[in-house]
C-alpha cells in the first residue's frame, strides 16, 4: 500500500472503496437530484463531471482536488450527512476550500452520529494516483494508505 | 484563535447550547484557514444564498427552527437569493407539478422562517443585492458575512468591502454571532493578486466569457487585470458596474474567484495600483484566439445539440435597470431587421424586484412587453434544476448558468439573433 499524509480536517478512520474526481467536485450539482429524490446511493448527477457522473458517492472515498460552484455547497453537504447519504470520507488533494470546510464542519459539530472523516493537502501525486475502486484505509494522524483495487 | 472574554463565554455556553454551537462551527470553520480573531461584522445588511424551500434541504431548516428557538434571530437584517418560482416564466404541467410537489415544497415555510430571523423586506430576494433600487450596498471596508459567489465577488472587487466565500448557513450564523473569522479576502495579504491578466483583445472581450476564461485558470486566487479599462473606462459607472457583475459572476462560478482587481478601474487596484501584485504572480495574457477557444471548449449537453431553443433566460445574475433598457433597444432594433413582430423564441428577463419596478415606471416596460420578452424576478438556476427544465434546450448569455445546468451559452449578439431571427 502507499501511503500519503495529510491534515486532518475531521479526524476518523475508516476503510472505504476510492472514488476518484480529477476536476472540482460540484457539491450542488453532484448531490441534488439524490437529495431530491430519494437516491440513498447519493448516484452523482452532475452531467459536466465526467469522472463521478451517474457513479454512486454514498459509502465511497470521494477523492478530489477541491469543491467548486455554488456557495450552497457547504449547506448541501450538511444535508447528504443529515441524511446518511454522504461519501465514507473526503480526501483532498489541495487545502480545502471554503464551500466544503463549511460543510464538513456543520456536520461534525450539528449531527450525532454522522462521522465523515475528512483530509486535505494530499498533494498533486496523490491524485495521480489514485483510481476508482482502489481501497482505501485513513488513519486517525491524516495518513491515507492507498491498496490494490477490490 | 484568539477570543475575546466575550466570544470564549459564548463558545463555553452562556448563551446557550445553540450560539455556543454557532460560535465553535465559526471557530472551527476560521480555524481551518488560519484566522487568527473573530471581528466584528461591520455592514449595514446581510445576504443569505439560501432563497428556496427545497424539499431536499430539510436538515437547514431543522437547524434554522433551532436557531429562532433559542431566540437567535440574525443581528443584521438581510436580503436572500431569488425566489425559485414565478409563474410568469413558462412550464408546461409536468413541470409544475415537480416544482410544486417535489421540489420547493417547503417554499412557504422557508419564507416564513426567513422572515422570523430578520428578512429586509418580501421584495428583497435577488442576487443583485448590491443595486441601488435594492439597497444593500455595503461600504469600502466593511466586513460582510454573505454567501453568494456572484454578489460576495462585487462586493470585494467593486466595492472594496471585505468577505469570504462562505458557504450558506455560516453567512447567517457570522450574523447571529456578529463576528466572522479574520482570514482570506478579510486580510490585506489574502487581498494581493496571484495573477497578472493582460487583456490584449482587439475588441472590447464579452464580460461573461472573459470572467469565464480568467476563472478557469486563476480558479480560486486573486487576479490582477491589465488592459479591461481600454474597453470600459476608468470610472465605476452604470456601464462600467454592469460589466463589472456579470464579468464577475463568470469568475467566481466557472472558477472560485472571490476577489479581482481591475487596474485603473477597481477601488483598491486605484488606490494601491501594482503593490497589489504579489512577486511572484503568474501571468496570463488574453487575446481574442484565447477567448474563441474557451468558447469553442464548453461541451454541449443537449441530448440533440441541433434542438431549436425552448426558452432564452437572460439575467443571471439578474439585471440592472440600465440593462433591461439597452436590451429593449436591442430587441427591437433585432425584431425591426428580421421583420418579426415578437421574439421568436420565449424569452425570459430576470431582475430584482426593486428594479422590476423601477423599470415598470419607464417607458421601455410597455415597449420591452410588445416584443413579447417577459420579466420576471425569478433565480433562472432554479428553475432549470427541476429535471424536466435540465432536458429542455435552454439558450443563455450567462456563463454561471451554463455552468451549473444544460443552458447552452451564446454571445449577447449570437443571443439576440436567436431570439429576433430563430434559425434564419
Amino acid at each position: 500500500m502507499k501511503a500519503f499524509k495529510g491534515r486532518v480536517v475531521v479526524p476518523g478512520r475508516i476503510a472505504a472503496e476510492a472514488l476518484v474526481s480529477h476536476q472540482g467536485l460540484n457539491t450542488l450539482a453532484s448531490f441534488q437530484k439524490a437529495l431530491q429524490f430519494g437516491d440513498k446511493k447519493a448516484t452523482c448527477g452532475d452531467q459536466n463531471n465526467p469522472d463521478l457522473y451517474g457513479k454512486q458517492m454514498a459509502g465511497k472515498a470521494l477523492c478530489l482536488p477541491q469543491t467548486i460552484g455554488s456557495t450552497t455547497g457547504g449547506l448541501v453537504l450538511y444535508c447528504a450527512c443529515s441524511m446518511g447519504r454522504q461519501p465514507a470520507c473526503m480526501l483532498f488533494s489541495n487545502p480545502i476550500d471554503s464551500l466544503a470546510a463549511a460543510g464538513a464542519v456543520l456536520a461534525d459539530v450539528w449531527l450525532d452520529n454522522v462521522r465523515m472523516p475528512v483530509v486535505d493537502s494530499l498533494g498533486q501525486e496523490f491524485l495521480d494516483y489514485v483510481e476508482d475502486g482502489m481501497n482505501i484505509i485513513i488513519q486517525e494522524d491524516g495518513v491515507v494508505l492507498v491498496g490494490d483495487k477490490f | 484563535m484568539k477570543l475575546t472574554e466575550e466570544q470564549k463565554s459564548i463558545l463555553e455556553g452562556s448563551k446557550g447550547e445553540t450560539l455556543a454551537k454557532v460560535m465553535e462551527s465559526l471557530v472551527r470553520y476560521g480555524e481551518l484557514f488560519g484566522a487568527d480573531e473573530m471581528v466584528p461584522v461591520s455592514s449595514k445588511y446581510n445576504h443569505l444564498v439560501t432563497s428556496f424551500g427545497l424539499k431536499a434541504l430539510g436538515p437547514v431548516y431543522e437547524l434554522m427552527d433551532k436557531l429562532i428557538e433559542a431566540g437567535a434571530p440574525s443581528g443584521q437584517k438581510f436580503t436572500v437569493d431569488p425566489k425559485p418560482l414565478d409563474k410568469n416564466v413558462p412550464s408546461n404541467f409536468a413541470q409544475d407539478v415537480v416544482f410544486k410537489l417535489f421540489m420547493y415544497s417547503r417554499q412557504r415555510d422557508y419564507e416564513e422562517q426567513l422572515r422570523q430571523l430578520g428578512l429586509l423586506s418580501d421584495s428583497s430576494f435577488t442576487c443583485t443585492c448590491y443595486m441601488d433600487e435594492v439597497g444593500n450596498k455595503p461600504g469600502y471596508g466593511d466586513v460582510l458575512s454573505w454567501a453568494e459567489s456572484s454578489a460576495i465577488v462585487y462586493a470585494n472587487s467593486v466595492l472594496g468591502a471585505r468577505c469570504n466565500r462562505n458557504s450558506g448557513i455560516i453567512d447567517l450564523m457570522g450574523s447571529v454571532i456578529g463576528y466572522v473569522p479574520r482570514f482570506g479576502l478579510l486580510t490585506d495579504e489574502g487581498r494581493k493578486a496571484d495573477w497578472i491578466v493582460e487583456i490584449w483583445t482587439e475588441k472590447k472581450p464579452e464580460a461573461q466569457l472573459l470572467g469565464s476564461a480568467i476563472g478557469m485558470k486563476v480558479m480560486e486566487d486573486v487576479p490582477y487585470v491589465r488592459g479591461l479599462d481600454k474597453w470600459i473606462g476608468n470610472e465605476l459607472d452604470d456601464e462600467a458596474c454592469t460589466y463589472l457583475k456579470d464579468f464577475g459572476a463568470a469568475t467566481a462560478s466557472n472558477g472560485a474567484v472571490g476577489l479581482y482587481h481591475v487596474e485603473g478601474l477597481t477601488p483598491e487596484a486605484v488606490r494601491y495600483g501594482e503593490d497589489l501584485i504579489k512577486p511572484d504572480a503568474k501571468v496570463y495574457v488574453i487575446d481574442d484566439a484565447e477567448l474563441e477557444r474557451v468558447y469553442r471548449e464548453y461541451p454541449v449537453i443537449w441530448k440533440n445539440k441541433d434542438a431549436s431553443p425552448k426558452l432564452c433566460f437572460m439575467g443571471c445574475p439578474h439585471m440592472s435597470l440600465q440593462q433591461l433598457k439597452d436590451w429593449t433597444d436591442k430587441v427591437e432594433a433585432g425584431l425591426a431587421k428580421s421583420g418579426e413582430k415578437k421574439v421568436v423564441v420565449p424569452t425570459v428577463f430576470t431582475a430584482a424586484p426593486g428594479v422590476l419596478e423601477e423599470f415598470a415606471k419607464t417607458p421601455y416596460a410597455e415597449r420591452l412587453k410588445a416584443t413579447g420578452v417577459i420579466t420576471s424576478y425569478i433565480c433562472p438556476l432554479m428553475y432549470m434544476n427541476n429535471p424536466l427544465s435540465e432536458k429542455m434546450p435552454v439558450i443563455t448569455s450567462s456563463n454561471k448558468l451554463r455552468t451549473y445546468t444544460s443552458a447552452r451559452y451564446y454571445t449577447d449578439d449570437e443571443i439576440l439573433d436567436q431570439i429576433t431571427k430563430g434559425g434564419k
